[in-house]
């Protein structure tokens, strides 16, 4: 096990990591989660992509930067303040004057072909969603396993503005013989070789009145490394399914192939509590990662953190895949009592839910443990349910506070 | 010279994600030519040291294959072993 101590030692929290020749940027040290590879303190920096706050910056190429635990101080995260993730590293900046998005495939009678303009004269539906990368806390495994090795940011909660995918795919004569959506975002490999990142959606996901086709971001433009100038928004179901810069949209009568559906992307059959099933993508041993597990994040404090004794309050966000969230316990002897939390502003259901919790701290260490449970009562685990990927973990938080 | 640095600015503006990237030094060790010359033309070097120290021999070996086989990478078969080799001694367990 990988001690905070021993991260900072590695990394050295605050100090600036020279680069021949470059600008410095600084480590990320003390902006990382407790428990990630130690080698990521060597190489994580604080950066400023354009139009954003500095996140922590795990690759620069494809840019994979997360967001540090300030930043959901609040049920919204700022576009500034919201992570970027991408899997191959061609990334063009579109031109909205001549995007299009090509909707067609197998299972719609009527292709056709939407211009930004076009989306944005049919109907408009907001959604205040979580975006959550499937691999978020992937670097808190244990054992490690290889990706992105996310800590606790690659997630964000927004409120998407868009055009319902419903509308469209029924513009595009969807036929009741289709079985899946399949997406494309302009971005693309380097080598030809590698599988271009395409995604599908069961057809019943697809016509869900939240599904859409987003060209607005807390009312304002997708940011371009959000996905500019439209994304699709599937709320309730993790990232890899919302594609960015989405051009191409096929309704299929036969499963969608390819590495990102089969390998990438896939959980142990039956062991996650997860309701929503992707039935034509399923086999035996594994089948396609769909709905958020409930999870929840103190945001307030960082495990470690100095406080006074006395009254204490510790706060934070729960979310789930948008079932809502029912209640937020904490825990201040190690699990053997919970308390209810204080829960906050309610988005909808498939919205971060902020809770809080007065406690009284005593001299010394306190633990601090938090669980959140959704309305099908479903909570959090206390154990690691371990799958090769790294994906759904949403074991119960443990911070220590000193005062 | 004036607009030769106009021109440097205009295509780092076109490129913001490309822009931020800066060099990632990676342990100065044999094979290291090999890992620079094949595996940064798909990605960044920091892919590296994060996922680090943990990959035993044989993880390192299928992170190696997963890159030729399911991502195309052209990497010959006497580069792909120093490769290897290199990761395992610098960034292995």
């Amino acid at each position: 096990m990988i001690t905070r101590r021993h991260l900072l030692g590695s990394a050295g929290a605050g100090v600036a990591l020279a680069v021949s020749g470059q600008k410095i940027a600084h480590a990320a040290g003390a902006e990382l989660t407790p428990g990630v590879p130690e080698g990521v303190g060597t190489v994580a920096t604080m950066e400023a992509l354009p139009g954003k706050k500095p996140l922590i910056k795990l690759s620069y190429r494809p840019p994979n930067y997360e967001s540090p635990l300030e930043y959901f101080r609040t049920p919204i995260t700022p576009n500034d303040q919201f992570f970027v993730r991408y899997h191959l590293a061609d990334i063009p900046q579109v031109n909205a004057d001549t995007y299009k998005i090509k909707v067609g495939g197998d299972g719609a009678s009527t292709p056709l072909e939407l211009t930004l303009d076009d989306l944005k004269k049919m109907p408009a539906t907001e959604v205040v969603a979580v975006n959550q990368c499937s691999g978020n806390r992937r670097g808190l495994s244990n054992p490690h396993v290889v990706g992105v090795e996310w800590g606790y940011g690659a997630m964000g909660c927004a409120r998407w503005k868009g055009a319902r995918l419903k509308d469209v795919l029924e513009k595009a004569g969807l036929k009741k013989e289709a079985i899946e959506v399949a997406f494309d975002g302009a971005d693309g490999p380097v080598v030809d070789k590698t599988p271009d990142f395409i995604k599908s959606i069961p057809a019943w996901k697809a016509i869900e009145e939240t599904t859409l086709i987003a060209y607005e971001m807390n009312g304002q433009p997708l940011p371009h490394l959000n996905g500019f100038p439209a994304r699709i928004v599937v709320p309730g179901w993790t990232g890899t399914y919302w594609m960015k810069h989405v051009i191409a949209i096929n309704a299929l009568t036969k499963p969608q192939g390819g590495f990102w559906m089969n390998p990438a992307y896939r959980i142990p059959v039956g062991k996650f509590p997860v309701r929503d099933r992707f039935i034509s993508q399923e086999n035996a041993a594994s089948t396609p990662i769909t709905e958020m597990v409930v999870n929840s994040l103190i945001t307030s404090h960082r495990d470690g953190a100095k406080i006074n004794a006395g009254k204490v309050t510790v706060s934070g966000m729960a979310w789930d895949g948008g079932y809502g969230i029912s209640s937020v316990q904490v825990s201040t002897d190690g699990g053997k009592t919970w308390t209810v939390a204080t829960l906050g502003q309610d988005l909808g259901r498939f919205a971060f839910r902020p809770w809080s919790f007065e406690f009284a701290a005593k001299k010394g260490k306190n633990t601090v443990m938090v669980n959140a449970t959704n309305k099908l009562g479903q909570s959090q685990t206390s154990e690691l349910i371990f799958n090769p990927a790294g994906y759904h973990n949403n074991v119960m938080q443990r911070i220590t506070l000193n005062a | 010279m004036r607009i030769f640095t106009f021109a440097v600015v205009a295509a780092l503006i076109a490129l913001p994600a490309a822009a931020q990237e800066k060099p990632v030094q990676l342990k100065k060790a044999p094979g290291l030519d090999k890992v620079e010359a094949n595996c940064q033309a798909c990605h960044s070097l920091d892919y590296i040291p994060m996922n680090s120290p943990f990959p035993n021999a044989a993880l390192w070996d299928a992170e190696i294959t997963k890159m030729i086989k399911a991502y195309g990478a052209p990497i010959d078969d006497a580069d792909a072993k120093a490769i290897a080799d290199y990761l395992k001694k610098n960034y292995g367990s």
